[in-house]
């Protein structure tokens, strides 16, 4: 489904994403790690058109997307969160998942204007499944808070609620679990395998290995830029330039 | 009475232009410091069309229009530079419309200015028009304040606050941030065209000193002290700056010192500017209703 052939991004003289190629077909849920700074989440970007590829393509489906702005490969279905949490402080929580409706009639001026009923109709039903969003990641209770005023453990759930108000096909999720507690973790880890069962695929970036095994159908690991290894998440603990990306190579001249 | 009236007037027009100035810095998030520039188009469009014979509400419906294509063409390409060169980019905007009315004196006279400028046939001459203006101009901010508020709380309206709060969460959602702009943008200036228009019509004189930076001052300070990202916030800023404006006429100045009072004007608003700042950011109207978070 996601395609990436020879991506390459430098910034300067370094080059933070060498070569890459890697294809996600039909697994749910497929995760990306690699050490800090290993260039995952500049591949996100590039994914999502935040930054232009310097060589290379990037296919959704059979759409060539590395062409693309950000809000054009967004309305394809491939629908990303951020590592640092970005919900929208001053707008309500349920504003926050309205706002990431596709395709929103309500979005053009002449229907703001010339089809009011139209726009009414379409916003009850996004309200309806908003709710049932909100339900899903226990944020109902909050609907009505700024979002600003959610704590950081539900300010990722909200995040991940707005990812799947978009519809989407497939989301990327920039370190979903990082920086919150084990009990919201497992919660998280349910609303994601959830979304597998739905049909979404799921693309990760995560630091937690544990969870990544348990999670991850299919794995890539990243070093330095190049991508070093792809499988199932119980061979890569035995692969040795795995182990040396994450523990460094032993010095056999010394 | 006629004196109330006037103010009344005064206080509508700069209403209609603070809204219009709302659109893009209260839902938008966009520092416009031209906003006068459309004010101006739409003044000089309004006020040559009716001088050169044409019915003064067609005038008027050019003015915005001519007001709202300036919006689309200073837009398109300042919203490609990012937030501050934005408002550096409308600020330099608004000195060059001001230069053009100064120096291009076959279309605008020059330092001039146009002199008797009908007003709409229905309305009447001078004083006597005055109750007939305060109607039409009460109507026609009824009208902008409706239409604004349609925005506001339609999908648009919400889209427009999702890139004030976050362009990249607007783009990660899908959201064409800079369509979404450029109409709140173009909008705004045809909102403010209509001020402008409808200040040439009222006041039947303008000339290039009507549309300077101060004006700009003074609507972004009835915006800020109304309450930014509200239907009625900047309203209430415009009769609030308006009336405080008038009654220091009634202060016991002396004759020698009246000199002094334009300049004292500037230095409160100054003050008031930077009061709101310190103490009440959001003005008198709040868009988040006693929230902690402000």
């Amino acid at each position: 489904m996601l395609r990436i052939e020879d991506v390459t991004k430098g910034f300067g003289g370094l080059i933070a994403v060498n070569d890459i190629t890697l294809r996600l077909n039909d697994t749910g849920i497929t995760g990306l790690i690699g050490p800090n700074g290993s260039g995952k989440t500049t591949l996100f970007h590039m994914i999502t058109g935040f930054y232009n590829v310097d060589q290379g393509r990037i296919y959704f489906g059979d759409k060539l997307i590395s062409q693309l702005p950000p809000h054009a490969i967004s309305r394809t279905g491939l629908v990303r969160t951020f590592q640092q949490t970005r919900v929208l402080p001053f707008m309500s929580t349920l504003d926050n998942l309205l706002s990431a409706a596709p395709n929103q009639a309500g979005e053009r001026l002449s229907s703001v204007f010339f089809r009011p009923a139209v726009v009414r109709l379409e916003e009850n039903k996004n309200k309806e499944r908003a709710r049932e969003i909100l339900d899903l990641v226990s944020l109902a209770h909050m609907s009505d808070q700024l979002a600003g005023m959610l704590s950081f453990g539900q300010q990722k759930l909200l995040e991940i609620g707005r990812v799947l108000m978009a519809r989407p096909k497939m989301i990327l999720l920039d370190e979903p679990t990082a920086g919150i507690n084990p009990t919201l973790i497992r919660q998280l880890v349910e609303i994601i395998r959830g979304l597998k069962e739905r049909g979404i695929q799921i693309f990760l970036i995560e630091h937690n290995m544990p969870l990544v095994a348990e999670i991850c159908e299919k794995i890539f690991v990243m070093d330095s830029g190049s991508l070093i290894f792809s499988g199932i998440p119980s061979e890569a603990r035995e692969n040795t330039r795995v182990i040396e990306a994450y523990l460094g190579r032993e010095d056999r001249a010394a | 009475m006629d004196y109330l009236l006037h103010i009344l007037i005064v206080a509508l027009i700069y209403s209609i232009f603070a809204v219009s100035l709302n659109l893009e810095l209260g839902y938008a998030g966009l520092y416009n410091f031209g906003q006068v520039a459309f004010f101006g188009i739409g003044a000089y469009t309004s006020a040559l069309l009716s001088l050169a014979g044409l019915p003064v509400s067609f005038a008027m419906a050019c003015g915005m229009v001519a007001a709202g294509v300036a919006g689309g063409l200073l837009a398109i390409p300042a919203l490609r530079l990012t937030g501050d060169f934005f408002g550096i980019a409308t600020l330099v905007f608004a000195e060059m419309v001001r230069l053009f009315f100064l120096n291009e004196r076959w279309l605008t006279k020059g330092p001039m200015g146009l002199p008797a400028i009908p007003r709409p046939f229905w309305i009447g001459e001078g004083i006597a028009g005055l109750p007939m203006f305060l109607i039409f101009c009460t109507l026609l901010t009824l009208l902008v304040v409706l239409t604004v508020r349609r925005l506001a709380t339609t999908p648009f309206g919400r889209a427009l606050k999702v890139v004030r709060e976050d362009e990249y969460v607007a783009q990660a959602l899908g959201k064409n941030v800079l369509s979404l702009k450029i109409r709140a943008v173009i909008l705004g200036s045809v909102l403010a065209g209509m001020a402008g228009s409808l200040w040439a019509h009222y006041i039947t004189y303008i000339s290039p000193s009507d549309f300077t930076l101060n004006e700009t001052i003074l609507v972004l300070l009835c915006v800020v002290l109304g309450g930014k990202g509200t239907n009625w916030g900047p309203i209430l800023g415009a009769f609030v700056i308006m009336f405080f404006q008038e009654s220091l006429r009634f202060l016991p100045i002396p004759v020698d010192f009246g000199r002094l009072v334009a300049p004292l004007q500037g230095m409160i608003y100054g003050l008031v500017l930077i009061l709101i700042m310190l103490k009440r950011p959001e003005g008198i109207i709040s868009e988040y209703r006693g929230s902690p978070l402000c």
